[in-house]
């Protein structure tokens, strides 16, 4: 964390009440959403109320043994983060408290009162500048680079507000807080900016996205795909696989960063988290995936002041990155948890409750949160994005609670998960009646350039052939499947291959877990000619049975598990050609 | 240490003393009543003139005249290894008639969050024994796994018997070095009869395993403010086995539905705002901060794995207390009402089940090489056949393929043969898949999809297969 340093004037006050993470005080000089050092052991807080002369504060800290009458003491400044090389391949607390660094200095325990920056400022960094002596540089520009992990290179920047002629560029290795630019007024630019969390980084304009965030998972690339700088919601009862289509995500996704929020979830799922990402590579690099990931780790049983923090202090690196060019995805898990770190919060601050005791102030804190994410064009002139995909974990699955339905009214994707499905082990277990991407029409390109001129009209005979079986289904439920008509039964049969084939997927599966965009579209378009195929044959007369039974069909099985796919699709293809020329 | 005796009100658990000396947050206060007798309490609010308490052992008898003397200190625990083998009271006093405790250490009972960071993987296995958790939603150290169930439905049967026959493998998979190291099991209960205490109690003496024990009893006539504290000393007495004595705990506790109940109980005495059905709002970061303790930290030895048991109210797992521990807990055991009355012992519902750390925990290496694949499969077929059961009733079996009649006879065979194992026996892992196998043998091969050719050649019994095959 930042803002550790003692205040020049003694603006100290006192405490005068402690009721769990809220306490007041009386006689402190501070501003709205200021710093502050709470007690004898200078636990960190944050100014929430001023009421005469009464100031309330949320202690990001366990409250134990505080008493009325220790010292308050006001940083001056805002919660805010540190920016600057480093970032990448660390894991934080929701006040970008390094964990590593606490579990040094406390032991295996989370300990109170202790401080750590957020960016190591011993570390000597390798710093190339990009601007020479004469340049005129502005906000935003960047300066110069640092080789910050094996695949990402930090692009140093002027911070806002900052602007000039470049007096002096060095070349070499310093540390964050050396100047490595300075200006003819004088002013020197260090590796090293500070940005309050609350307030979002400045941009030169919003863009419309155009290019997909592909993540490899077919249900979502192929049906519900979200574009870079996108904005999507995973609202899914517990159990049915939120955190590991979150975890596949950050994993498979062709972002070129990901910061990674665990707002309020379990703390072996963190662990995992922190296991896995160092030992995994980039689907894009072949790196290991750590050096293109941040994490923040805010568990459930962690102060829940820090818990709303969090997503701030994700969301703040991510426009960090953003504002270098590089396409960011923030994972947020779990947005729910988060806004009931808001309720308690206000509840405690005896605040009017809105919707179901959450703060009136819910729906706009959701979508100023969703609304920092997009593409943009930079101060600096670059493209960059943020793809912001936040889980919700609705109380008893109801998807009509507040924290869902505010999160509705702001995302374009929506991947609904269903505890049915869940249970029956159909995983992914995303929905595919309730689920949208709104995304869908000015992604449809991209596909057809990259992938296939069909891609769109494949997916949508097979958004056709699910909404079919939908309601056949209620048909079957009374009747059984046997006393529909043949066609029927081989619609069914077909639908069949679409959710096991190629709506599964099965994320611990070495191969399975990640699906190419060709390998997506190729199986899809396999199942379509199975179907173009067996329509045509009980045209012809041949009886269902005959029609399903044919050898080639189950095959199709075989492909998503398969690391050399396209023999074997080739393969099926003459396979299913010469099984239904002899049935004809 | 100075006494108060300027009580200004008295209102449910709650008593309001008015200071002249700043007082912290969360500590432990002591109320001397007229007639010489002691009740204890705890810090709720701390203001500059007015704190507010929360009494313990209930607020009768008190009077204004009592006198409150505030301990300086939060909540200690006192452990020691001695604790093994006692019966103590819901806030940590022996009840059992022994030795006074000496303790090694007191310690905080709020504890600290681990660091994320510090935490060790769980993936070892633990047998219970049980086929429907060992096969299918498997156990490991380090795991909290919760009991859903309903009134009047034997979870405590369930528990006692993952209680006597939990064991970590050490012939197979991950448990190597570990030489038969039995489990410590830490017994808290929350507003649970006298009866359904002693049937644990009688039933640990039995078998010997009380004293590996510690047993902590809040009962039902307890004051149910207490039921606040007696999970976090249980946790507490855990975490000082586990870390600093490097045993393997076992923490069971139950009914964490009179725990919430409590907690609504102050929230209300407090006008607190509620939130849904009248439960206080920060229940989730409560219950989190409970049952977040499980786990196991890089470099220690030993391990804290939960088994929180929880009654549903009218069996709705949508209700605020089984939500909230579903979002918190690594999955869930459901016990089910029907299973029961058809005299399934234990009446587990698998397909609600899940164990969200099973996949690191099974397999080669692990338990077995097929035991993924057939765990999927198993909930795969029992689903499709369970789903059958519906479409039955309406046109009975003849309207029904062949192929769905046989789903329809796995679906009643699986009940029988593998849920149904009775409370005293004690299936090892390799007996739970060579039944599992067994039952998947009657479907035809060509509906194993979600198991590895390779396994199916391997396992697929032919005999189960003809014979099936026959009776078809």
């Amino acid at each position: 964390m930042s803002k550790a340093e003692t205040p020049d004037t003694e603006d100290g006050g006192r405490i005068t009440n402690v009721s769990g993470p809220v306490v007041e005080s009386k006689g402190l000089d501070a501003r709205m959403n200021d710093v502050v050092r709470v007690g004898d052991e200078g636990l960190m807080g944050e100014v929430i109320e001023i009421e005469g002369d009464v100031t309330t504060i949320q202690v990001y800290e366990e409250t134990s043994g505080i008493s009325p009458g220790e010292p308050v003491v006001t940083t001056g400044s805002p919660l805010s983060v540190e920016l600057g090389p480093g970032i990448l391949d660390s894991i934080y607390d929701g006040v970008q408290r390094p964990l590593d660094i606490l579990e040094e200095e406390m032991g295996d325990f989370l300990d109170r009162g202790v401080d750590a920056p957020g960016i190591d400022l011993e570390k000597k960094w390798d710093f190339t500048p990009t601007v020479e002596e004469g340049d005129d540089v502005s906000e935003g520009d960047i300066i110069g680079t640092v080789p910050e992990t094996e695949s990402i290179d930090h692009k140093v920047m002027v911070p806002p507000g900052e602007g000039g002629e470049v007096a002096e560029a060095k070349d070499g290795k310093f540390t964050v807080e050396d100047p490595v630019v300075i200006l003819e007024d004088g002013t020197e630019i260090t590796m090293l900016q500070e940005w309050p969390v609350r307030k979002a980084r400045p941009v030169e304009r919003k863009q419309t996205p155009r290019t997909p965030l592909v993540t490899g998972q077919r249900i979502l690339d192929t049906l519900f795909p979200i574009a870079k700088g996108g904005t999507a919601a995973i609202p899914g009862p517990f159990g049915s696989g939120k955190t590991v289509t979150q975890h596949q995500l950050a994993k498979w996704s062709d972002a070129d960063i990901v910061v990674y929020v665990g707002c309020g979830e379990r703390g072996n799922e963190m662990t995992e988290v922190i296991d896995d990402f160092p030992e995994l590579e980039d689907p894009k690099t072949g790196k290991p995936l750590m050096s293109r990931t941040s994490l923040i780790a805010n568990t459930s049983n962690m102060p829940v002041a820090a818990r709303e923090s969090c997503i701030y202090t994700g969301i703040t690196l991510a426009e960090y990155y953003r504002d270098m060019g590089y396409d960011v995805a923030l994972m947020a898990d779990s947005t729910s948890r988060w806004a009931e770190a808001m309720r308690e919060i206000s509840s405690r601050l005896e605040e009017m409750p809105g919707e179901e005791g959450y703060p009136a102030y819910l729906a706009a804190a959701l979508a100023e949160f969703y609304e920092r994410g997009g593409r943009v064009e930079t101060l600096g002139g670059e493209d960059g994005s943020i793809s912001v995909i936040g889980a919700v974990s609705p109380p008893g699955g109801d998807f009509s609670e507040p924290v869902t339905q505010n999160t509705l009214r702001i995302v374009k994707t929506f991947w609904a998960l269903d505890a049915d499905l869940a249970e029956r082990r159909h995983f992914p277990a995303i929905n595919w009646n309730d689920s949208y991407s709104l995304y869908k029409s000015q992604l449809d390109d991209y596909f057809a350039d990259e992938v296939n001129d069909e891609w769109a009209e494949t997916r949508q005979w097979a958004v056709g052939v699910l909404d079919e079986e939908n309601e056949l289904q209620e048909v079957v439920q009374l009747v059984g499947k046997d006393a529909l008509p043949e066609d029927q039964q081989l619609t069914l049969e077909v639908a069949r291959y679409i959710r096991e084939v190629f709506l599964q997927q099965d994320a611990f599966h070495d191969i399975d877990t990640y699906c190419s965009l060709d390998k997506q579209y190729e199986l899809l378009r396999l199942i379509r000619k199975f179907n173009d195929l067996a329509f045509d044959a009980l045209d012809a007369g041949v009886p269902v049975d005959e029609i399903q039974n044919v050898d080639s069909a189950p095959r199709l099985f075989d492909i998503p598990t398969e690391d050399d796919w396209e023999p074997l699709a080739e393969e099926i293809d003459e396979g299913l050609e010469e099984d239904f020329s002899e049935l004809v | 240490m100075k006494e108060y005796k300027t009580i200004q009100e008295i209102s449910g658990p709650l008593v309001f003393v008015e200071v002249d000396e700043p007082v912290g947050y969360d500590e432990i206060v002591e109320i001397k009543l007229s007639d010489g007798s002691t009740k204890r309490g705890q810090v709720l609010e701390s203001g500059e003139d007015i704190v507010s308490l929360q009494v313990f052992e209930g607020t009768d008898e008190l009077d204004r005249s009592s006198s409150v003397r505030f301990l300086g200190e939060t909540m200690k625990m006192p452990v020691t290894e001695d604790l093994l083998g006692r019966v103590l009271s819901g806030r940590g006093e022996p009840i059992d008639g022994g030795a006074d405790i000496v303790p090694d250490e007191r310690r905080d009972i709020i504890g600290s969050a681990i660091n994320p960071h510090a935490r060790e993987y769980p993936d070892e296995f633990i047998q219970t024994g049980v086929s429907a958790i060992d096969g299918m939603n498997t156990l490991v150290r380090g795991q909290k796994l919760p009991i859903f169930s309903g009134s009047g439905l034997p979870h405590n049967e369930l528990a006692l018997q993952i209680a006597r026959q939990a064991d970590v493998r050490d012939d197979i998979g991950a448990g190597e070095g570990d030489e038969d190291e039995e489990f410590a099991v830490i017994f808290g209960a929350m507003g649970i009869t006298q009866e359904e205490a002693n049937e644990f109690l009688e039933e640990f003496e039995r078998t010997g395993a009380l004293e590996r024990s510690v047993v902590f009893q809040n009962l039902a006539d307890d004051p149910a403010v207490e039921r606040i504290v007696t999970p976090r000393m249980a946790l507490t007495t855990a975490e000082y086995l586990a870390y600093e004595k490097d045993y393997h705990v076992l923490v069971i506790l139950t009914d964490m539905t009179n725990y919430c109940e409590a907690l609504r109980e102050i929230g209300a005495a407090r006008e607190e705002v509620p939130g849904r059905r009248g439960y206080p709002g920060y229940m989730y970061t409560d219950l989190a901060n409970l049952y977040e303790r499980a786990g196991r930290i890089e470099g220690k030895e030993g391990s804290v794995t939960q088994i929180p048991i929880l009654t549903m109210p009218g069996d709705d797992d949508t209700h605020p207390i089984p939500d909230l521990t579903g979002y918190i807990t690594e999955g869930q055991i459901y016990i089910d009402r029907r299973l029961e009355s058809e005299g399934r012992e234990p009446p587990v519902n698998v397909l609600p089940s899940l164990s969200r750390l099973m996949d690191d925990g099974i397999g080669e290496g692990y338990t077995r090489e097929d035991h993924g694949d057939v765990a999927n499969q198993l909930y795969a077929a029992y689903a499709e056949g369970n789903d059958l059961r519906d479409l039955v009733n309406i046109v009975g079996r003849e309207a029904l393929s062949e192929r769905d009649n046989r789903f329809l006879d796995f679906a009643d065979d699986f009940e029988e043969e593998l849920i149904d194992q009775g409370w005293t026996t004690n299936r090892s892992l390799e007996e739970t898949l060579d039944i599992s196998w067994d039952l998947l043998s009657t479907l035809p091969k060509s509906e194993l999809k979600r198991i590895d050719d390779e396994f199916v050649e391997k396992y697929y019994v032919e005999e189960e297969a003809e014979e099936a095959e026959a009776t078809a």
